[in-house]
């Protein structure tokens, strides 16, 4: 399997177990993954990103432009920040809830997120998912990172199979949060098996 | 054998641990704070694992332990690298027994660095060899190597990965026990350890014979290599190799040349790759040190062959490449149509910038408002240091005037005194930063009479780089809990006049301390001690009133992330508040509450 997925969004939203998941549950399957992180000063509040790239031909450990075949974006401003790296026929599986800038209460740019999602709509194939109603169920938006994978899977677009996912859930997320986290992930994959782009 | 997923930082150290090393010393630095930390998890057998003070201590804890027949690693950033260079110089002219190895990580671009110096001209310039690997995988085989080169040529080497191998991840396959070296221990032997003018011409001649006899080996060394075949050839190494191999891996009729170490130079490997070939690209990043050596060669052996890069302009001068700039340059240089691009995003709506900031409840933020309001109205220079608090520079706080280097602040506020005595200048610098390299300026300032005041943000961690230990937080890479060194104390022993410690939450306090220390002639020192919240996470929250009366005075003096507006009202962010308190005290109407602070 040869697949690029870049994972972004902002400082804190929990990309990195996301992109952990992916990259250990492609592993498990027997492929050959890479992948990149961003590291140090930017991750307070700052953009970040992972670049997973599984398959022999990445040389890379940065998906160059174009080439994603998946863009799991947790905020609409850093879907669009990130867009040069989709492919043609990618996707973006997009939170619809912005996240302000810290430095908004500052200097008020009127920012709401909404420019982006038309953008995006405009722009390429996008499934949108909004993270405070698809997380209602569990108490907290801090289990959307599984819940958007979740959605990833359902709609196909990883290249892996739900019970390969469950199963790193289990390995990596302390016992307590487990049970949620799975249900946070199974509620995505319904949302990503009934939602056309 | 089993499979580790590691970052670049941790194959190091998994490549240094199956070299057998004794001993491994470091100061943090991104991107290269991981390799220690990563030796301390995996470590089996006796091997001593210290953050060292600073990358000059650790440079010359290894070095005698070299001497003793033990492997040795320091790890540090290229910039630590200059801290280190006094014992580096010398002891490539004295030379090691036990492999040593340095890492010294360099960051193009730069991300999170003051300067983008090459590791390899340091390297050249030391007369000593570097490793360039160009992915976490090479880096973990690779080391093993320069541990053996080490040995073989008794001279420590040098090995620099870049940021974008320390920092990617890739599967290492590493053996279920690894073992320190046997090491002979400490020959006495003043000719061969102690550096004279008599030594250092010697061993100077030696190293001068020597490098061309390792430029030959590293001539068939595995790393070095070629492929495809063509009358152009691409000259690279280290990440720049990954992003022209993804770009030429559909082009076989291309030479693409890898150079794994690139002094002393593989002139053999380098001229059997140059045969037929009419034109070049060198393709790497910082300083143009291939395209320096082909020029060279092609001017010693009177080679007809074009030889593009930097010095020609065909290549950024700044800045790190990328997979698509590699793309971008090689169709130029191939002649190849223009590669496909992404998705033109040139029209998108207005991006929101998400610049770093310090934390919501960083005690920083309190120490530099304390000093702020303390100095309002009167001329002040505010020197800044390195670490988060160099983040004081953002608006609304506007605190920091200069940031030069580790320790720097202390040595400059003395400067600004010499040059401006009437005015009041403080210099603010992190705890680890303290130890690091600010104990000697306070020396200097008390020996030669400046006056100013010494701001301590005493955190108790090195934050920046992912909280490791230091001397003051008393632990150790050993996992032994050790003696705190106070800063209070040392300050106290060197002579400082006038010390004071305070919690910088406590705003009015702190805002006296400050009035009373700027007051004061000679060298005085304020301690502003409160804990990282990344490291302690207090579990309040502040509130705000119905006696807001939407004066933003909070938001407009302070810019803490978690005081935000909703409806265009004050509101506290709840995801983000660690109930600090400073809010509160400025709040004009007593309006934001909570239980946190007295």
């Amino acid at each position: 399997m040869n697949k690029d997925i870049l994972v972004c969004g902002v400082g804190g939203q929990g990309t990195v177990l996301a992109s952990k998941l992916i990259a250990s549950a492609a592993m498990n399957l027997g492929n050959t993954v890479h992948s990149a992180e961003t590291i140090g000063m930017a991750q307070r509040g700052g953009s970040v990103t992972s670049h997973i790239r599984i398959g022999e031909q990445a040389y890379s450990p940065m998906i160059p432009h174009g080439s994603a075949d998946v863009l799991l974006a947790f905020e609409p401003a850093e879907a669009v920040r990130n867009l040069a790296y989709l492919k043609q026929d990618g996707i973006v599986i997009v939170n619809s809830v912005p996240v302000k800038p810290v430095t908004e209460s500052l200097h008020d740019t009127g920012y709401d997120g909404s420019d982006m999602l038309t953008y995006l709509q405009k722009k390429c194939q996008c499934i949108m998912v909004d993270a405070q109603k698809l997380c209602a169920d569990f108490g907290s938006t801090r289990y959307f990172n599984v819940a958007i994978l979740g959605v990833a899977i359902g709609a196909g677009r990883l290249g892996l199979d739900a019970e390969t996912v469950l199963n790193e859930i289990e390995a990596r997320v302390p016992a307590k949060f487990a049970e949620t986290n799975k249900a946070a992930f199974l509620a995505g994959v319904k949302i990503g098996e009934t939602t056309l782009p | 054998m089993k499979k580790e997923y590691v970052m670049g930082n941790g194959a190091i150290a998994l490549g240094a641990l199956a070299a057998g090393i004794n001993l491994v010393s470091g100061y943090p630095g991104t991107p290269s704070s991981e390799i220690i930390e990563t030796i301390s998890k995996y470590k089996q057998g006796t091997i001593h694992v210290e953050w060292s003070v600073n990358e000059k201590a650790a440079m010359e804890v290894a070095a005698s332990a070299s001497y003793s027949g033990a492997r040795t690693l320091v790890t540090m950033k290229q910039v630590g690298l200059n801290v280190a260079s006094d014992p580096l110089m010398s002891l490539a002219y004295v030379g090691v027994k036990g492999g040593m190895v340095i890492v010294s990580a360099d960051d193009p671009g730069p991300i999170s660095s003051q300067t983008e110096q090459d590791t390899r001209m340091f390297a050249s310039f030391c007369r000593i060899p570097v490793f360039d690997p160009s992915s976490p995988e090479e880096a973990f085989t690779m080391i093993q190597d320069a541990f053996d080169y080490s040995e073989k040529y008794h001279t420590p080497v040098l090995f620099r990965p870049t940021t974008r191998v320390c920092h990617a991840y890739a599967s290492v396959e590493i053996s279920e026990t690894t073992s320190p070296r046997q090491y002979e221990g400490f020959i006495k032997d003043s000719g061969k350890w102690v550096i004279f003018p008599r030594l250092s011409f010697a061993n100077h001649a030696m190293i001068e014979k020597r490098n061309p006899q390792i430029g030959k080996d590293f001539s068939t060394y595995a790393g070095n290599t070629v492929e495809g075949s063509g009358n152009k050839a691409v000259f690279t190494g280290g990440i720049s190799y990954a992003y022209a191999k993804e770009y030429l891996k559909d082009y076989p009729d291309v030479k693409l040349c890898k150079i794994s170490t690139p002094y002393p130079f593989p002139e053999d490997f380098a001229l059997k790759c140059l045969e037929g070939v009419d034109e070049v690209l060198c393709f790497e990043e910082l300083s143009p040190f291939l395209e320096s050596e082909l020029l060279k060669l092609a001017g010693t052996h009177n080679l007809p062959i074009r030889i593009y890069g930097k010095i020609t302009g065909h290549i950024t001068t700044s800045g790190e490449n990328s997979a698509d700039y590699a793309a971008q340059v090689l169709h130029t240089f191939l002649g190849h149509s223009a590669p496909h691009s992404g998705m033109d995003s040139s029209d998108a709506p207005t991006l929101p910038m998400r610049p770093p900031v310090l934390c919501a409840g960083c005690p920083h933020r309190a120490s530099f408002y304390a000093v702020k309001k303390a100095m309002e109205g009167q001329k002040s220079y505010f020197c800044g240091d390195i670490g988060c608090y160099t983040l004081g520079n953002a608006m609304p706080l506007d605190m920091v005037d200069t940031c030069l280097c580790m320790g720097a602040g202390i040595t400059m506020a003395q400067g600004f005194h010499w040059t401006d005595p009437e005015s009041a200048c403080f210099a603010f610098v992190g705890d680890s930063t303290f130890f690091a390299s600010g104990m000697t300026g306070v020396v200097n300032a008390i020996y030669n009479e400046a006056d100013m005041v010494l701001c301590v943000l005493d955190n108790s961690t090195t934050a920046m780089t992912g909280h490791q230990p230091h001397p003051g937080t008393g632990r150790n890479m050993m996992g032994h809990i050790v003696e705190k060194i106070s800063i209070e104390k040392i300050l106290e022993g060197m002579g400082v006049c006038k010390i004071v410690t305070v919690d910088p939450l406590d705003f009015a306090k702190s805002v006296h301390a400050v009035k009373e220390c700027a007051s004061q002639k000679g060298v005085k020192a304020i301690i502003f001690k409160s804990p990282c919240i990344a490291i302690s996470k207090p579990d309040k929250q502040m509130q705000i009133s119905d006696k807001c009366i939407q004066c933003k005075k909070c938001i407009r003096e302070i810019g803490c992330p978690a005081l935000i507006t909703v409806d265009g009202k004050v509101a506290i962010d709840p995801g983000l508040c660690t109930g600090c308190g400073l809010c509160s005290q400025i709040c004009p109407v007593n309006a934001i509450g909570g239980d946190t602070h007295e």
